[in-house]
């Protein structure tokens, strides 16, 4: 199988996209149904385009085809079966054509299903997914075409980066991406919704299956990348405040406020101009982040392959969809008002505290990841903003959310008592006293740790306490059953943000570290386990030598075993590159973390020894953020029929 | 003296790549090794992708290590440590930007779009207060039973759908 | 009026674009030198010894800050042995030294002696002194945050300009050059 099949595949895809885009469109204004559903026959068409051209890749990766430029740059044959697999998606080209394959998949879903969807809005909805797919492929064929040939083929690759050859990172570019071209879904449904010039309750309903998979998916993707860094990168830490991390956070941020105001148009037919904004915002940030990432304009340890015409291109493109959208926005939106009003104190006003708390902290890490480059342009000068400044700025926005986050769901519609609220959660307020004063006796967390953990135990007892509350009783299992999916996935999402907060609290603030130079046999207390080295000796690996150390810890007081670690330092002949690989146990409650470091001269191993506090909570409770946000995308909300609106006594959702 | 230079010689030869923060760079007095982490984390590896200076394994970032280290234990106070590097590498090697004049929106930036964000919340509340005058009751009670826990005593709603 | 906060967002992306495309311009690892205008560091290094420079002058020479400011601009190039850039600009370098007489010193950066003999006497030796910085610390001082770098000091021993990584013909040709004639 030759990959000019694949790249012909792509071409075909092309070709169906600029006629998704503009057909459809026109079918829509003038009502012709038939056109209109062309826009579903051209959503497959692409899917199935897009997968075969990307199964074409992968199967030249898999046969180690190094006579295509990019199997040759990024594979070995002596690269492990599921990384030659991996690595199709592991670089710029390969990773943009996935990146399509989702998108087309996503639009052949929204072709697909969604019932009861009126065609024009369908039809304006694949339109505009297909003009941001045009986008896309044409960036990719005219700039970073994954079929390209190399002339000379040599006998084998360049092999990959060894820190890529690992599972995390496998999986962390695709859960991205279903989190970016979610959010490029949510983003054709706000525009198609400008086209058409109105919002309604039902337009939000069929959106937000979207924008809840595309949170989900980047909860994930950003939890799986920040879980990589701390056991791949060697130094216990999660987040660093990278451009290219900033580049994915962004939109998470906007995604969750997204996710917020969306039930509000629903249900309330308010909030809609946030909505539209909201959603046209995420998915910019979304192109933002392609940009920093593949552009080379600012350093950063996970940028691809820097090429300045590639950046001028996702420029342009970026100028296009987010300037032509927001210039939409600016001359439809204020049309748009309407509905339901409310009362300072109320769910909606909750809503939009939450709104306003989010749009900062994004404008704020937006200001301080291009404040670099901002100042350079105008000035010549050149400063660095890390972490922190970030830390200082980001956390302080985040706590009085997530305080707002434990009293919302216990605040009615429209009109609601805060004190009321305030009374049913005595129980959650005496929790997380117990949590500050734990803190405060434990010592080590200065006034931000104590803040951090009472705020998280104050959230998660409130939650736990407010979902129960609402089934407790007698025939609890029907209610139970019966609340709404949404209830549920709140629930759970709250929660987990709960448990997420804890885990970053603790772990930043009663880290226990110790750096010591350790020959085999020494042992080092810490944290209340000794921690042993028996020895250190040599390894080999499939595509690589290793040395490798192996250390017993086991708990100080009763000498019980706890596990043997085996840290290692690695060296990939193929890429001259060494890797360091810690070696971690996880007890629920903290990891021991150990590193292996250099041989001295004198005959010993620098040796770093960690001990992190309740670090695994942010791995898990990431996922449980993640299950809930898929909980609620499972259910069906009660989508609020205007008054002029046909009402029938049963919602019909 | 001499020995010193030569084993930093032979290890920096042998090994290019150095570990980031070796025992054998570590103080032999806690409270100041304790402020050289703290300050290695502040500072920023010039050379290196965005890595602070204690995580970073470069060579450059090796020395600037030793060299925080010896200014501490010769007395400077964390201020003169910082100026020293960035008389020679520029406020880019500080991981936390200076307050100056160039770095006002920087700084005031969040507070900023906060305020503004405020304003803009503030000016629709007054159109949403007519709203809500002309709406009034908009039969909402009735949709919304299942998202108002509490009814309008403020107690626990007891029956569901 | 009504409308101003809804144009909002497309003003501020519009300001935010713009920067992006300035900024695409610019070398994000460029460092510009914290000593611009300010006087060279002090420091006074061990001579290279052993030299055998193209000019047939033997002495070994050591380099220290007076010797930066002797009323005529001057090139401080710091190189090293291990360094594979500096293998390649090291040519221009001597094109420099004896098409267009430019006085060149030579800063050896955390190198064994032998190997930057080596190194010499194979591409050519035309540095007119050559200091041996052993353990890197001169190279802070001035700010070095990679190998190769080089300095253009004016005459009154003041830092003008900073290149970091080696100097390509384009660059010798288009900024050294031209800022050594302006700088006499």
């Amino acid at each position: 199988m030759t990959v000019e099949t694949g790249h012909f595949a792509l071409i075909v895809a092309l070709i169906l996209a600029v006629m998704q885009s503009t057909v459809p469109l026109w079918a829509a204004a003038r009502g012709n149904r038939e056109l209109m559903n062309l826009a579903r026959h051209t959503a497959w068409g692409q899917l199935i385009c897009v997968t075969l051209a990307f199964c074409v890749l992968m199967y030249a990766f898999a046969s180690s085809d190094f006579s295509v430029t990019v199997v040759a740059m990024n594979s070995h044959s002596a690269k492990p079966f599921l990384y030659k697999l991996a690595a199709s998606w592991g670089h710029h080209e390969g990773s943009l054509l996935l990146w399509i394959l989702i998108l087309s998949l996503f639009g052949a879903c929204v072709a697909t299903f969604c019932r009861g969807m009126p065609d024009p809005l369908r039809a304006r909805v694949l339109a505009v997914q297909g003009m941001i797919g045009v986008g896309f492929m044409l960036f990719t064929l005219l700039t970073s075409n994954p079929f390209d040939r190399l002339i000379d083929a040599p006998l084998d690759g360049n092999g990959l980066n060894p820190l890529l050859q690992d599972p995390g990172l496998v999986f962390h570019p695709p859960l991205l991406y279903f989190g970016y071209v979610g959010m490029s879904t949510a983003f054709s449904f706000a525009v198609a919704a400008l086209i058409e010039g109105r919002v309604t309750p039902d337009w939000a309903r069929w959106a937000r299956t979207w924008v809840l998979i595309a949170w989900a998916g980047l909860t994930m993707g950003i939890s799986l990348g920040s879980w990589w860094a701390y056991y791949e990168l060697g130094w216990g830490g999660f987040w660093f405040w990278d451009p290219v991390e900033n580049a994915s956070f962004m939109p998470w941020l906007m995604a969750t406020a997204l996710l917020h105001c969306i039930s509000v148009v629903a249900k309330r037919d308010a909030f809609k101009s946030w909505t539209l904004l909201l959603a046209i915002l995420g998915f910019s940030m979304s192109l933002l982040g392609t940009f920093i990432v593949r552009s080379g304009l600012l350093t950063s340890v996970h940028a691809f392959a820097t090429d300045p015409e590639r950046g001028v291109f996702i420029l342009v493109l970026l100028g296009i969809t987010v300037g032509g959208a927001l210039l939409l926005f600016a001359i439809r939106a204020p049309t748009m008002e309407g509905g339901g009003g409310f009362e300072p104190v109320s769910r909606e006003g909750a809503l939009l505290i939450n709104n306003l708390l989010l749009a900062t902290a994004t404008a704020t890490v937006l200001i301080g990841t291009l404040y670099p480059l901002v100042l350079e342009a105008v000035t010549g000068e050149k400063v660095s903003v890390g972490p922190p400044f970030f830390n200082a700025t980001f956390v302080p926005l985040m706590m009085p959310m997530l305080a707002v986050m434990a009293l919302a769901p216990l605040l009615s519609w429209r009109k609601a008592s805060a004190l009321a609220a305030f009374k049913q959660l005595w129980v959650a307020g005496i929790a997380a006293a117990g949590v500050l004063l734990l803190s405060v006796w434990i010592s080590g967390a200065g006034v931000a740790g104590i803040i951090g953990m009472t705020v998280a135990a104050w959230l998660a007892a409130a939650t736990a306490y407010s979902w129960v509350r609402r089934w407790w009783g007698k025939g609890a299992l029907r209610r139970l059953i019966s609340l709404p999916m949404e209830v549920h996935g709140m629930s759970i999402a709250h929660f987990a943000a709960a448990i997420v907060v804890a885990g970053i609290t603790a772990t930043s603030v009663w880290q226990s570290e110790a750096v010591k130079l350790m020959k085999a046999g020494d042992s080092v207390d810490l944290a209340g386990y000794t921690w042993r080295l028996d020895r250190v000796y040599d390894a080999v690996g499939p595509n690589y030598q290793a040395v490798r150390g192996e250390m017993t810890v086991t708990r100080t007081d009763d000498g019980s075993q706890v596990s043997i670690l085996y840290p290692e330092r690695r060296f990939y002949p193929v890429a001259q590159q060494n890797t360091t690989e810690a070696a971690i146990h996880t007890t629920g409650l903290a990891d021991l973390y150990v590193v292996l470091g250099e041989g001295e001269q004198t005959g010993g191993w620098a040796m770093r020894l960690y001990h992190n506090p309740l670090v695994p909570w942010l791995w898990f409770g990431a996922a449980f953020m993640a299950l809930g946000g898929l909980v609620s995308a499972a259910g069906r909300i009660r989508v609020r029929r205007t008054r002029t609106a046909n009402t029938a006594a049963e919602a019909v959702a | 003296m001499r020995l010193f230079l030569l084993a930093i010689l032979a290890l920096l030869l042998a090994a290019p790549a150095a570990q980031a923060i070796a025992p054998s760079e570590m103080l032999r007095d806690p409270v100041l090794e304790a402020r050289a982490r703290d300050l290695g984390k502040e500072l920023r590896c010039p050379k290196c992708q965005n890595q602070s200076l204690d995580d970073s394994e470069a060579g450059i970032a090796v020395d600037l290590r030793r060299i925080v280290r010896e200014r501490l234990v010769a007395g400077d106070t964390d201020v003169q440590v910082k100026a020293y590097l960035t008389a020679r590498y520029g406020d880019f090697v500080l991981l936390k930007p200076p307050m100056k004049s160039t770095t006002w929106a920087l700084w005031f930036g969040p507070l900023a779009v906060i305020l503004l964000g405020g304003v803009v919340i503030w000016r629709s509340a007054r159109r949403n207060k007519a709203r809500l005058a002309e709406m009034g009751d908009d039969g909402l009670d009735d949709d919304m039973q299942d998202d108002n826990p509490l009814n309008t005593d403020g107690e626990w709603e007891s029956a569901k759908r | 009026m009504k409308r101003l906060p809804y144009l909002l967002p497309l003003a501020v992306f519009a300001c935010i674009a713009v920067y992006l495309w300035i900024g695409l311009g610019n070398d994000p690892r460029n460092l510009p030198s914290a000593l611009l205008d300010k006087p060279s560091p002090q420091f006074d290094l061990p001579p290279l010894e052993g030299r055998a420079r193209l000019d047939g002058k033997q002495e070994a020479l050591p380099l220290a800050t007076r010797h930066l400011a002797t009323g005529k601009p001057m090139l401080v190039n710091f190189f090293a042995s291990w360094c594979g850039p500096c293998q390649v600009e090291h040519p221009i370098l001597n094109q420099m030294a004896t098409t267009h007489g430019v006085t060149i010193h030579g800063i050896n950066y955390k190198d064994d002696p032998a190997r930057a003999l080596a190194f010499l006497g194979r591409l050519g030796d035309t540095y007119d002194r050559v200091g041996r910085d052993l353990d890197g610390r001169v190279a802070i001082e001035f700010g070095v945050y990679g190998i190769p770098e080089t300095f253009v000091i004016d005459g009154q021993g003041r830092v003008q300009y900073r290149h970091p990584g080696p100097i390509s013909p384009d660059v010798a040709q288009n900024t050294i050059l031209p800022l050594l004639e302006s700088l006499k």
